[in-house]
This record gives C-alpha cells, sequence and structure tokens, in this order.
C-alpha cells in the first residue's frame, strides 16, 4: 500500500495454520511421543530453575505396553486405579447419553469430553475436601471421580422442576459448591482469576485449602489467564493452574493461541511460576502430577502451571461439526492414544482387569446412565410446556440478596 | 441508494452479511476481517464463510480468543489505515473489549484531534430467542449508546443488514454493528410455538447484488398507522407486527436501525402524527435506550402526546434458559402494552 523506497522486502503477516485440514491425511510422525518413566520426580519445593525442562518435556508413566514406569509412578491402592478407571468410564458414557438427549430435543445444548477423561477424574482425587475447582464446561470427570448423584447433573441438563439451579443456567455449566466445583461461567477464562483470589483467600485466612484453575488451551489468550498467573507468582497463591491443551478451541487450531514456537507451560516460567507439561491420556501421571501440585501448594511453596497434552476427540459441543475444520481421523491416530484404552491396558497387564470385564462394565454404565435419563425425563425436560417447569419467579429470586423495589415490581407485572 | 437495474438475490441475514464483507473487500483492499473461529471456518454463525478462501489468509484470519486483543489489535490496524471489520463471538462476550472500545476507539480522533482516526467495525450477535442462557442472549446496545465517539446499528433484515454494514465499515468512526441473532435465518415475531418462516419468504429477504449503502441515522417506517407509534429495532420489529395484527391497532412501526447516529425527526413526525407512543427493547429495562427514546419522546413531543409513553422490554434480571418465554417480550406483552396506552385518556 505505501512505496517502498528502501532495499527491504516487503514485510508479509504470518499466520499460523494447522498441520492438517479436511482431505488431508493426518500424520503425526513428527510428534516427539514422550518415553514413559524418562522424566525425574523432583522434590515439591524444586527451585524455578530446577524445574526450567518440565515447561518442554512431557511427563508420561504408561508405557505403550500398558506398565507403569519411573519415578512418577503413583503410591496408589489397586482399589484406587478401579476406583479411577469407573470414574472415566462413567463420564464417557454420561457424555454419550447426554449427546443422544440433546439429539433428541430434551435440552438445548451439550458438552462432551470424550478423550480428557483422565485429567480431571485424577485430579480430583489428589484434591482434599473443602478444596475448589474453577472448572470450565469440560470438566465434569470432577463430578464422576466423587460419585457426585448423575440426577443432579441430568436435571440441570433438561433445565426441569428438579434442576437445583431452577433452570437458569445453560445446560452443563453446573454449580455444586458442596462437591467443590465453582458456578462455571459462559465467559471464557473468567474463573483463573478468580480461583487465584480464592487461593490467596485461603493464605490470607491462615487455612490449608487449595484452589484448582481450570482453562483450555484457546482460552489462554483471554487476560484474565496471564492475571491469574501474574496474580499466583506474585503472592505465591496455593493452587493448581491447569491449562488443558486439547489442541482445538472449536475449529481454532491452538498455534492460534499461543503461536507454535513455545508451549502453555513455558508462558508459567515466564511468569516466575513452576510448570509441568504432562500426557493428559495418562491417568497414572495425571493424578502423580496433580498430587505433585497439590502438595507443593499445600505445603506453602506456591502455584504450579499443568499443562495437559490431550486431544479432544468429540465435537466441541452440540452445534459444532469438526469434520469442518480438521480431518476425521486425527483423533483416532492421536500418538497418545485414548485415556480409558490406556488405563485398561494396565489394568489387565496388572491382573486386575479383562477384555470381557470391560465390555461388562461398559454396558453396565451405559445401563445405569439409560436409567438415570428416564428418572430425569419424569421431571421433564426443556422443551415441554405441558408439564411443571421451573418458575419464571426464581429469576427475579437469585439477583440480589433482597428484591429491590423495581424487581419487586416487574415481578409483578409479570404476574408471578 | 443501488442500481435500480441491480439483481435481487434471496439471501438471508448471514448470507447478507456474508455478501457486505464480500463487496467491500473488493472494492477496498484496506478491508480486513478477523475474530474468533472466522477465518478457514468462516465463523460460529457463518458469517465470513468464503472470505478466507477468496481474499487470502492475510486479510481474512483466526484470533486468538482475547476480545481486547481483537479490538486494540484492530484499532492500531484502524489508525495505520486499514478498514477492519472484526467480529466478536457473541456481544456476551465484548465486555473484556469494553476499555479498548469505550475509552481507546471511542475518542482516538478527539484526543489527537483527528491525526489520528479509528475507522473500524465491530460485529457481534445480540439478542435471545435461541435458548442460549445468560450468555448468548444479551442485548447490550445502551452500554455503547452511553459513549460518545462510537457508532451503534442494529439491523432487522438481510437487505438492511447488508447496506448498514457497508456503511458502517465505510464510516471513518468506530461502528457498533449489532446482528439479531435470532433473525440469521428469518424474521421472529416471538410466537416461538409456530413454525418458522424463512427469509426467501420475506421481501426483505431479496437483497441487491453488488454495493448498495443504506445511511446510518435513517430510521425505516415499518408500516404507516395513525393511532399510536411503535419504535423498535432488531428482533423487537417483527413483534410489534404480531402485536398490531393481534391488537388490530393501526400502530405506525419504526425501525430505528441506527441508535446512534438517531433519526429523530423520524421519530418527532411519527409521534406528532399519533399522539401515543410505545418503545421496545429485548434488552433490560433500566438505563436501557428506552429510557432514552423515552425522553426524548418527551422533550420533542410533550404537547403532542394524548397518553404517557410506554415502553415493553426485558426484565432487569439475567437472561435465564428454561424461563426464556417468560423472558422475552413478546406479543402478548406488547399487545397490553399498545392496548393500554390507546385506551388512555
Ligand atoms: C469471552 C468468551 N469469548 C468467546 C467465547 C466463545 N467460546 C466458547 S468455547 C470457545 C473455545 C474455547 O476453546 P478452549 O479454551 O481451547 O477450550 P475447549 O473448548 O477446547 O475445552 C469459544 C471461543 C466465550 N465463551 N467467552
Ligand atoms: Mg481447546
Amino acid at each position: 500500500m505505501s512505496e517502498n523506497n528502501n532495499d527491504y522486502a516487503p514485510l508479509q503477516i504470518h499466520v499460523p495454520e494447522p498441520p492438517f485440514r479436511p482431505g488431508d491425511a493426518p500424520d503425526f510422525s513428527n510428534f516427539d511421543v514422550p518415553v514413559a518413566g524418562a522424566t525425574p520426580r523432583p522434590p515439591i519445593d524444586a527451585s524455578r530453575e530446577d524445574l526450567e525442562p518440565y515447561s518442554e518435556q512431557v511427563i508420561r508413566v504408561l508405557d505403550d505396553d500398558g506398565k507403569a514406569q519411573g519415578e512418577w509412578v503413583p503410591n496408589l491402592s489397586d482399589e484406587e486405579i478401579d476406583a479411577g478407571m469407573r470414574a472415566m468410564m462413567r463420564t464417557r458414557a454420561f457424555d454419550e447419553r447426554m449427546m443422544k438427549a440433546q439429539r433428541q430435543g430434551k435440552t438445548s445444548f451439550y458438552m462432551q469430553c470424550t478423550g480428557e477423561e483422565a485429567i480431571a477424574t485424577a485430579q480430583q482425587r489428589a484434591l482434599r475436601e473443602g478444596d475448589m475447582h474453577f472448572p470450565t464446561y469440560r470438566q465434569q470427570g470432577l463430578l464422576f471421580a466423587q460419585d457426585w448423584p448423575v440426577s443432579k447433573m441430568m436435571n440441570q441438563i433438561f433445565s426441569n422442576i428438579e434442576d437445583e439451579l431452577e433452570g437458569l443456567q445453560l445446560p452443563v455449566l453446573y454449580s455444586f459448591r458442596d462437591a467443590g466445583f465453582f458456578t462455571v461461567s459462559g465467559n471464557l477464562a473468567t474463573q483463573y482469576i478468580q480461583a487465584v483470589g480464592w487461593a490467596m483467600a485461603s493464605a490470607i485466612a491462615g487455612d490449608t485449602k487449595i484452589a484448582s484453575a481450570w482453562i483450555g488451551d484457546g482460552a489462554t489468550a483471554e487476560g484474565d489467564f496471564h492475571a491469574g498467573l501474574n496474580f499466583a507468582s506474585v503472592y505465591k497463591a496455593p493452587c493448581i493452574l491447569n491449562v488443558v491443551d486439547n489442541r482445538w478451541a472449536i475449529s481454532t487450531y491452538h498455534d492460534i493461541a499461543r503461536s507454535g514456537m513455545s508451549t502453555f507451560a513455558e508462558r508459567a516460567y515466564g511468569y516466575g511460576l513452576a510448570a509441568l507439561r504432562v500426557d493428559g491420556n495418562d491417568w497414572l501421571a495425571a493424578y502423580a502430577a496433580s498430587e505433585w501440585a497439590a502438595e507443593r501448594a499445600r505445603r506453602g511453596h506456591g502455584a504450579t502451571l499443568i499443562e495437559w497434552v490431550t486431544y479432544r476427540a468429540g465435537a466441541h459441543s452440540t452445534s459444532d461439526d469438526p469434520t469442518k475444520y480438521r480431518p476425521k481421523e486425527e483423533a483416532t491416530i492421536w500418538p497418545l492414544g485414548d485415556p480409558i484404552e490406556r488405563l485398561k491396558q494396565h489394568l489387565i497387564v496388572k491382573g486386575l482387569w479383562s477384555e470381557e470385564r470391560h465390555v461388562q462394565a461398559e454396558a453396565q454404565y451405559a445401563d445405569e446412565m439409560r436409567e438415570e435419563m428416564e428418572k430425569a425425563e419424569a421431571n421433564g425436560t426443556l422443551h415441554e410446556y405441558d408439564r411443571p417447569r421451573p418458575s419464571p419467579k426464581a429469576m427475579f429470586e437469585y439477583v440480589y440478596a433482597d428484591m429491590p423495589e423495581h424487581l419487586r415490581r416487574q415481578r409483578q407485572e409479570m404476574g408471578v | 441508494m443501488f442500481d435500480d437495474n441491480a439483481t435481487l438475490k434471496p439471501m438471508n441475514m448471514i448470507e447478507a452479511i456474508r455478501d457486505a464483507h464480500d463487496v467491500m473487500m473488493e472494492r477496498d483492499e484496506k478491508v480486513v476481517v478477523f475474530g474468533e473461529d472466522v477465518g478457514y471456518f468462516g465463523g460460529v454463525f457463518r458469517c465470513t464463510a468464503g472470505l478466507q478462501e477468496k481474499y487470502g489468509r492475510s486479510r481474512v484470519f483466526d484470533a486468538p480468543i482475547s476480545e481486547n486483543g481483537i479490538v486494540g489489535a484492530a484499532i492500531g490496524m484502524a489508525a495505520y489505515g486499514l478498514r477492519p471489520c472484526v467480529e466478536v463471538q457473541f456481544a456476551d462476550y465484548v465486555y473484556p473489549a469494553y476499555d479498548q472500545i469505550t475509552q481507546e476507539a471511542a475518542r482516538i480522533r478527539f484526543r489527537s484531534k483527528g491525526q489520528f482516526t479509528c475507522p473500524l467495525t465491530i460485529r457481534m450477535p445480540t439478542g435471545g430467542g435461541i435458548f442460549g442462557g445468560m450468555t448468548h442472549s444479551q442485548s447490550p446496545e445502551a452500554l455503547f449508546t452511553h459513549v460518545t465517539g462510537l457508532k451503534t446499528v442494529i439491523p432487522a433484515t438481510p437487505y438492511d443488514a447488508k447496506g448498514l454494514l457497508i456503511s458502517a465499515i465505510e464510516d471513518e468512526d468506530p461502528v457498533i454493528f449489532l446482528e439479531p441473532k435470532r433473525l440469521y435465518n428469518g424474521p421472529f415475531d416471538g410466537h416461538h410455538d409456530r413454525p418458522v418462516t424463512p427469509w426467501s419468504k420475506h421481501d426483505a429477504g431479496k437483497v441487491p447484488e453488488g454495493y448498495y449503502n443504506i445511511p446510518l441515522g435513517k430510521a425505516r417506517t415499518v408500516r404507516e398507522g395513525n393511532d399510536l407509534t411503535i419504535l423498535a429495532y432488531g428482533t423487537m420489529v417483527f413483534v410489534a407486527e404480531a402485536a398490531i395484527e393481534e391488537t388490530g391497532i393501526d400502530a405506525e412501526i419504526i425501525d430505528l436501525r441506527s441508535l446512534l447516529p438517531l433519526d429523530l425527526d423520524a421519530i418527532q413526525q411519527s409521534v406528532e402524527k399519533t399522539g401515543r407512543c410505545v418503545v421496545l427493547h429485548e434488552a433490560t429495562r433500566t438505563s436501557g435506550f428506552g429510557a432514552e427514546l423515552m425522553s426524548l419522546v418527551q422533550e420533542t413531543c410533550f404537547y403532542h402526546l394524548e397518553a404517557p409513553v410506554a415502553r415493553v422490554t426485558g426484565w432487569d434480571t439475567p437472561y435465564p434458559h428454561a424461563q426464556e418465554w417468560e423472558y422475552f417480550p413478546g406479543p402478548k406483552r406488547v399487545s397490553e402494552a399498545l392496548t393500554k396506552v390507546m385506551e388512555a385518556a
């Protein structure tokens, strides 16, 4: 546009593109699959300098044969690992059921976490009662890992008369205070700095609780993420800062959020925080890293950012069609595999599981979710107007502690 | 405003918006388009589909999920001399950019005495009616009309969407362009239990090909009438039509199209004729744009008024999910207000 009367070549804008688009044959042969057990487990008070390599190398415990390797192998009983498996499988069965329910018109919207079940279900195990998660819409695994009643989730998704939020909030934007599950916002990233604030409060109050912040790769571009990292570093806030890098933010590849030149964990390093990069499809590694970060926070050594390397195997939501922007096969050839398959393989190696038992468990959880859904449907679904529904009164009641006069008048005007 | 011989093409509002981009990108290489998911995929509502393929990645691209980044970068580009037209995925997500919009874009001209300007369009889907709950349904127009230095536009038809967007992109100052998402695929009169009419069955769904513009600040008289004036914009234009059909009141409906600049002459002429006025919007009531409209009508038409001016709006609560239709100011509530204003002395 302007005359260049010098010898510089015209500049060009650089716009990152994913390596594969629909029609391309995806190929992850350049992907550096981490070697299980290769990474030492540093002490929980390790200095930032000692932790520098951890913002690049990926921690992995389960090897390709399902064996647990190295210093990060967590100290968990067989029952505890079995419970992890159950939590992942129930999460998936629930997602499958709710995806169908949405397609059948029982609600407006649903979001699955397929392929990412290990991360939340493992981390929940590493936290204690009283700790608080500040999740996104994709951390339903936190609830399954504590056997939270499925009915509470389904009633919320159907916005029916038993929905504890009385139909006010969108499906899956749950709020379960007693489960340590902060009210999920539809506005991305806002929860990140709030989690840090909650953790600061625990320290101000002289408590021993910690917070866990959650965010996706895409949303790390928001200012609230960076505010969270800075505050966490400045005040040594007792919290875990999770970044779930599932490579996609709706149709946008993760290189648009962070450029292909650095990892999300390196962001933390720049803020002076500890950071780990972890194979997010490895349930044992997910537990071990979460436990390390929780312990570091609870012992007063400050926050750890954990970058979870994973893949969003499903659509972004029921409103999304990923075949429009990425090759279908990408999910199936993702080199870190499927978290349920990998833990299954491990349990089989340990003699605690079998293919038959797996098929049985799948059927059992599918049945459980079908039965739960029938019960929830009996309380109504979103578009059924001829049955009792959440009252319109509710929308006036929860705006303020004491309803101001103008809202009272509006409620009367509405006639409820 | 357009060549009378231009071919008319059936378009829904999404296609009309896409076409406005296309026309402007073709005419002016300074026009650049970016936002979340707008590049390869063409936007979650597909308003920019095909543009990256046609104009290349250096003019149409995906942005990081950072609304303040998108607007801040666009201000820098506008200051350089480009004409960015950016998308915020939902109006509900514009708030991280509020500082850049209200303190920066709106005042760059003023504080530099015109050394620097900000010809920037910020598009965003607005309004409810799609079960989007409190974070996909908001109508934040008053947060922008309250800020001097901004223009705020909201079309109700594909025809207007294209012509107004072209004017917005050509404008020398920042324009907030609100797209009523419930109108993307067809007019919606609030009767959620009735089949949806597509734009192809509506006159305003026939859109001229090529360039035309609709000047910002000119209202459209949707229907002439003598009994009462309805001031509306966006989805509420169609709710107003349904309400007058149901009440039989001979109301004049004015679609404001542009809230700032506002067509005060059109408002004044109509209210002086009818002597009664009802103001409609989906947004919450308190300090809403309706309050401004009522003040203006009172200031300019007081001696012609035969009844107090009334308004029908969203309630002063966040937009609920299950209670969508109790929240949405539908034809029943509008009809009641019309009847009441007609009955007043
Ligand atoms: C402030 C804000 N901007 C945009 C959106 C729209 N939006 C919802 S989810 C999403 C993608 C998020 O991607 P990522 O952070 O990677 O999380 P993932 O969905 O992959 O778990 C976008 C852009 C939003 N909800 N809030
Ligand atoms: Mg993501």
